[in-house]
């Protein structure tokens, strides 16, 4: 028997929409350079011969518009799916998202939903510099109305998308760019995700990190440091931003009583600033230190690598936080 | 009056009606908002009547429809019953939203009404993507967009303007142009006053009509829809009117002169119809006074429902805000088709 074959996030991406547009012919592709440019990201290639340009539109730049567009359509029967080129660009159509997309169904008393799926590349990490590189699902998952995923593994890039059209909801899906690339082989095992539940990627008894996103990775590399040291850290991918799956998190805690909240996102009214206020709402008193964070610098992204790593929570700095934590005063 | 329309006595006689209802009910609405039962903002249509009756006339039940936060008139015209909207502006539960939109988000989904929005051109995406929907899915259904003349100022304007007319979608755009955008004259915000002038330049057919004049945005929409029904792509209507009183219910009105705002009362859409009506015959002695008398009773039922109405229960202030179904998709489903 030969080797499964590998594959990348971005081709899962692609075999995610590929699936969707094969199984249902309400839903379409819609976005900035979608067709023949074969998206921003080469998520897209190729979808434009198979499915032609009724299913895979290039829109212009109307960010507004577009958006907008796959609202109205999403009320209107179909399933549209709208990809932004980067989050920062999806600021342009954050009036629609918010004042539209979230709002109309409980501003209607209930009489339209939005089976709306919105994917937008997010995060740092190619030297885009402060216009193409922040991390603002977060920011997103402030907002009620609407479902937050960032898939981390291949099994979510493939899978998550189903899920996220067959809901009722405006669901926003980040695909952070350092995993377009990210090399590996498909479990075979799965043929479907949930998107509500958060997934422990790694069990330990010593210490919980809760994170998501291309963070996932350096917490994993992070804790595997920390095993050879003999500090045995659980791992946990958000998966979904909102809503939380809260069980989730709060049973691992009471489990290991420390938790490291890792976010790519700005700390000042972050998601880690969420998450860490839910815990020392509900417990407290099951903590056997503080609550601590790995997030983002302060700072609009730099070009130059040697600050943009700098400026990214990056696995020095997470190990740093977990060793004071359980070694305070060391 | 420009009769391109056969216009006959039972259709001019419903016409005026609408006119009536829509002017009536505002009146009422300003008194409820006086009595602080109306609260919030109160945008009121007074005067350009003539807009949203001329406009919705020629619509089909399947087509859809999006307005601005001042669309007390065209919820009217497009049939949404007086009780459920003057529920609604009593923030009760038996209103169009369950009293949680009011005045200014007014949402049907029976009558394919999309809002009832209060962000300033942010109704023309909307009004692109269910156009894109129905031509996608073969639908014979066409959107109508109304918005004020201050959407011009948006980029949004623009970005759908140029996407319906590449995509050839069936959309027509209504521009009921009053002058101000709140207080701000047309001149003051935008370089090109010519409104109609600038759709064309995204290559759809384009015309201004005398807003006042119910016949002639009748027979200009009229026009229109059978161009984009006929599959010409989206067309452009540039109704040019004016609303009689205050922007909302806070403004002083110091950017406009009185003697401006009787010269266009002068141009009132009702009595100038009733009038030519009378000239040419349409309308019988004292049966302007019978309509107004239905009416105004027909506003003092929805009133008295209004007031009877009840509140939602706050333990329901979450629901919606995550849908666990489609629900207007029952509405889209061919007749006849099982769900």
């Amino acid at each position: 028997m030969s080797a499964p074959p590998t594959t990348t996030y971005r081709e899962c991406c692609k075999q995610a929409i590929r699936a969707a547009l094969i199984a249902d012919p309400r839903v379409f592709l819609m976005g900035e350079d979608v067709g023949r440019y074969g998206g921003c990201y080469a998520v897209s290639k190729g979808l434009l011969d198979e499915f032609g340009p009724e299913r895979i539109r290039d829109t212009p730049l109307s960010e507004s518009a577009f958006v907008g567009a796959g609202i109205g359509a999403a009320i209107a029967g179909m399933r549209p799916i709208v990809e932004i080129m980067t989050v920062n660009f999806s600021l342009l159509a954050l009036d629609q998202i918010l004042n539209n997309a979230a709002t109309i169904p409980h501003m209607s008393g209930g009489q339209f939903a939005i089976p709306l799926v919105i994917r937008m590349a997010t995060g740092g990490g190619r030297q885009l510099a402060a216009q193409h590189s922040h991390s603002l699902e977060g920011w997103y998952a402030h907002i009620p109305g609407l479902k937050i995923l960032a898939p981390a593994t291949l099994e979510d890039a493939r899978y998550m998308l189903a899920p996220a059209l067959l809901d009722p909801n405006p669901v926003l899906v980040f695909e952070h760019v350092v995993l377009y690339n990210m090399e590996g082989v498909l479990d075979p095992k799965v043929s479907s995700v949930d998107i509500e539940k958060a997934a422990i990627r790694r069990a330990g008894r010593d210490v919980t990190f809760v994170t998501y996103g291309a963070s996932l990775f350096k917490t994993l590399e992070a804790a595997e440091v920390l095993a050879r040291e003999g500090i045995e850290a659980e791992v946990i991918d958000l998966r979904v931003l909102r809503p939380l799956d809260e069980a989730t998190i709060l049973a691992s805690v009471r489990r290991t009583r420390r938790c490291v909240i890792v976010d790519e996102g700005w700390r000042s009214g972050s998601l880690a600033a969420e998450i860490g206020m839910r815990i020392a709402e509900q417990a407290f008193y099951e903590l056997d230190a503080p609550l601590r964070r790995v997030c983002s610098a302060e700072v609009p992204m730099p070009y130059a690598g040697h600050l943009e790593q700098a400026a990214l929570p990056n696995r020095e700095r997470i190990l740093a936080t977990v060793r004071a934590l359980l070694r305070p005063g060391s | 009056m420009s009769a391109k329309v056969r216009l006959d006595r039972e259709r001019a006689v419903a016409l005026l009606r609408q006119m009536i209802r829509i002017r009536r009910f505002e009146a009422k609405c300003v008194e409820l908002y006086q009595a602080q039962k109306i609260r919030g903002y109160l945008h009121l249509y007074d005067g350009e009547e003539a807009v949203s009756v001329g406009v919705v006339a020629v619509l089909r039940p399947e087509d859809w429809l999006v307005a601005t936060y001042r669309e007390h008139g065209q919820a009217l015209a497009r049939g949404i019953p007086m009780r459920a909207l003057m529920a609604e502006m009593l923030g009760k539960l038996e209103g169009t939203c369950r009293g949680r939109g009011g005045s200014m988000h007014i949402f049907d989904a029976r009558n394919r009404f999309l809002g009832g929005n209060a962000i300033v051109g942010g109704g023309l995406p909307l009004a692109v993507g269910t156009a894109l929907a129905d031509k996608m899915a073969g639908r014979p259904a066409l959107t109508c967009c109304f918005f004020g003349e201050g959407a011009v100022d948006e980029g949004e304007f623009h970005e759908c303007l140029n996407l319906a007319a590449l995509w050839r979608l069936p959309v027509l755009f209504v521009c009921e142009n009053n002058l101000y955008s709140m207080g701000t004259p047309l001149a003051i915000a935008e370089a090109e006053t010519d409104i109609a002038k600038k759709a064309r330049c995204y290559r759809m057919v384009s015309e201004a009509v005398d807003g006042m004049d119910v016949v002639a945005v009748e027979a200009a929409a009229a026009c229109a829809v059978e161009r984009i029904r006929a599959g010409e792509g989206p067309v452009f209507l540039e109704c040019r009117t004016y609303r009689f009183r205050a922007h909302s219910m806070f403004d002083a009105q110091l950017y406009r002169s009185k003697e401006e705002i009787e010269a266009w009362r002068e141009r009132d859409p009702i009595d100038r119809f009733a009038r030519w009506m009378a000239e040419v015959g349409l309308l019988h002695p004292n049966e302007r006074a019978a309509i107004e008398v239905e009416v105004d009773r027909e506003v003092e039922d929805a009133t008295a429902f209004a007031e009877a109405g009840t509140l939602e229960p706050v333990e329901e202030l979450e629901r919606f805000v995550l849908m666990d179904e489609v629900p207007q998709e029952q509405l889209l489903a061919p007749a006849g088709a099982t769900p």
